[in-house]
């Protein structure tokens, strides 16, 4: 299906301050695919997302979702092709209520009343959070919000998910069951994270950014399992590929 | 008082709105309308009444008594803020001397009976628009504002600044506990670095609005946000907005004390 295509063509951005976060990006991202994006901070991996639904617009080069380029007057129509998952829960529950939340896109999609509350219904039981919907999110904890901000996204049934670090400062018991969330989603998913036993977990394809550019681009398996190139990005081994034995203790 | 305390307190008024009695499950317009008709209704009494104000005080009391809300934390929220009243009153008893008779051979001067009905005023209108808090989520006294006519951006202001205090309060109170851990004896320098810290919290809560904004406009926001709940007002609203409005008309134009006591009189003579 040509309409969850995802395309950048040596796309160029240079911030208003003269910082050139992107040297020519260019990959494609074809439908059911799960990408994960690491690389150093700093690199351009935020600045890379924000293009993705038009929150930035490239200085020179294409951005293509679907059949559709990303114009400043195609932004509503890309948005509703791409749902960003934010960082911070805080920045992207801005509503009263959780239920409110989570209405909030398909609303804004000119959808009808009962279509809303059967998309909201379905957005939180996918994420466990069906309990949650008449919650304020400040009484909220930090796992509950992070669904719920996957929530507020998945009811808009965008053809691709983007995630900027998903389980960043979660339990492992709330990180595992971001993983297992993501897994159960059958759409084109990107993520970002420094947290790469999740990309093992969740992508297949993985592309490693350093200074504006991509540096590698490939399967994530055999990505991540390269040592010297993840040290060049300060990135290390996930954990789970470092064998280490469970007594062994603190390395020194 | 202290910040957290101050901050415990706050929640502590957010966690009574989610209770569940009669009060509560009024619909909020109703409430809004009887708190705006109780503040007018108390403030359209001359300066010099008292004792007419004193059965209104029969609205805040029934509201708390039916909502299940401590009286005491109601009460100390009024002393807390009534400096501000004080401060109005505190010179009418040195401007408006002139006497007045009270009781039979006490007179006091007009200024003091003056300043005793602006505290009086004001311990009904704040004790009335606490409770409304108190009884009725903020989201709901919001779209009861917005169902009434108040208008959009003005709402949204108003549900935004609902949603952020607390984020800016932690934030905040993450900043002074991190001051705190580092300045030793003398407050870590008072008012410079307290400026300072405000400056920050302001950087930081610009950056946060751009953010906040961004994920708006990630779902579709086009300048109005939308509410699907059509509440409808039901009979007991109606019923209640009457006898509320009723008894606040009497209480004006009816002085109850002074007719009370001369039935009293009646019927002892």
């Amino acid at each position: 299906m040509s309409h969850h295509l995802l395309e950048f063509k040596d796309v160029r951005f240079r911030y208003p301050d003269g910082t050139e976060a992107l040297k020519g990006i260019t990959f494609l991202i074809t439908h059911g695919e799960s990408v994960g994006i690491v690389g150093a901070n700093g690199a351009g991996k935020s600045t890379l997302l924000l293009h993705m639904n038009g929150h930035l617009l490239p200085t020179s080069g294409a951005v293509t979702v679907g059949e559709v380029p990303l114009l400043k007057e195609t932004r509503p129509e890309i948005r509703r092709k791409v749902g960003v998952v934010f960082q911070n829960p805080d920045d992207q529950l801005f509503m009263p209520t959780v239920f409110d939340d989570v209405a909030f896109g398909p609303l804004n999609l000119g959808l009808p009343p009962d279509r809303v509350r059967e998309r909201v219904h379905e957005a939180l039981r996918q994420v466990g959070a069906l309990a949650l919907s008449d919650k304020p999110p400040h009484h909220l904890s930090g796992g509950e919000k992070s669904a719920v901000a996957i929530a507020t996204v998945i009811a808009m049934e965008p053809d691709i998910l983007v995630m900027d670090e998903p389980a960043a400062s979660l339990d492992p018991k709330s990180r595992r069951s971001v993983i297992g969330l993501l897994n159960s989603f059958h759409h084109s998913k990107i993520v970002a994270s420094h947290d790469l036993d999740l990309i093992l977990d969740v992508c297949a394809r993985c592309l490693v950014i350093r200074d504006g550019a991509i540096v590698a681009d490939g399967r994530a398996a055999e990505i991540l399992s390269d040592a010297t190139l993840l040290a060049e990005n300060n990135l290390e081994l996930p954990l789970t590929l470092q064998g280490r034995p469970a007594r062994e203790g603190p390395r020194r | 008082m202290s910040f957290e305390a101050a901050y415990s307190g706050l929640g502590r008024l957010d966690r009574l709105s989610y209770r569940d009695t009669v009060v509560h499950r009024l619909d909020p317009r109703a409430k809004v309308v009887a708190t705006m008709l109780f503040a007018v209704a108390v403030v359209s009494f001359p300066r010099y009444e008292v004792l007419s104000l004193l059965p209104l005080f029969l609205f805040p009391v029934l509201i708390a008594a039916l909502g299940d809300i401590p009286a005491g934390f109601i009460a100390k929220k009024v002393v807390a803020v009534s400096p501000f009243a004080v401060f109005i009153g505190m010179f009418n008893p040195l401007f408006d001397s002139a006497a007045v008779a009270i009781a039979p051979g006490v007179s006091v001067s007009a200024g003091w009976i003056s300043f005793a009905s602006i505290l009086v005023k004001f311990a009904l209108t704040i004790s009335a628009a606490l409770l409304l808090i108190a009884t009725t989520s903020f989201p709901g006294i919001c779209r009861g504002l917005r169902r009434l006519g108040l208008p959009a951006l003005f709402v949204s202001q108003l549900l935004f600044l609902y949603r952020y205090l607390f984020v800016l309060i932690e934030e905040a109170m993450r900043v002074v506990r991190a001051r705190d851990m580092r300045s030793f004896g003398n407050r870590g320098a008072g008012m410079r670095v307290f400026v300072r810290i405000v400056g920050t919290l302001f950087l930081r809560t610009v950056e946060r609005a751009e953010r906040i904004y961004g994920a708006m406009l990630a779902r579709g926001f086009r300048g109005e946000i939308p509410s699907m709940r059509r509440e409808t007002l039901r009979p007991s609203d109606a019923v209640f907005m009457l006898a509320a409005g009723g008894f606040f008309v009497l209480c004006r134009l009816v002085p109850v004390p002074q007719t009370i006591g001369r039935l009293l009189g009646g019927l002892a003579g």
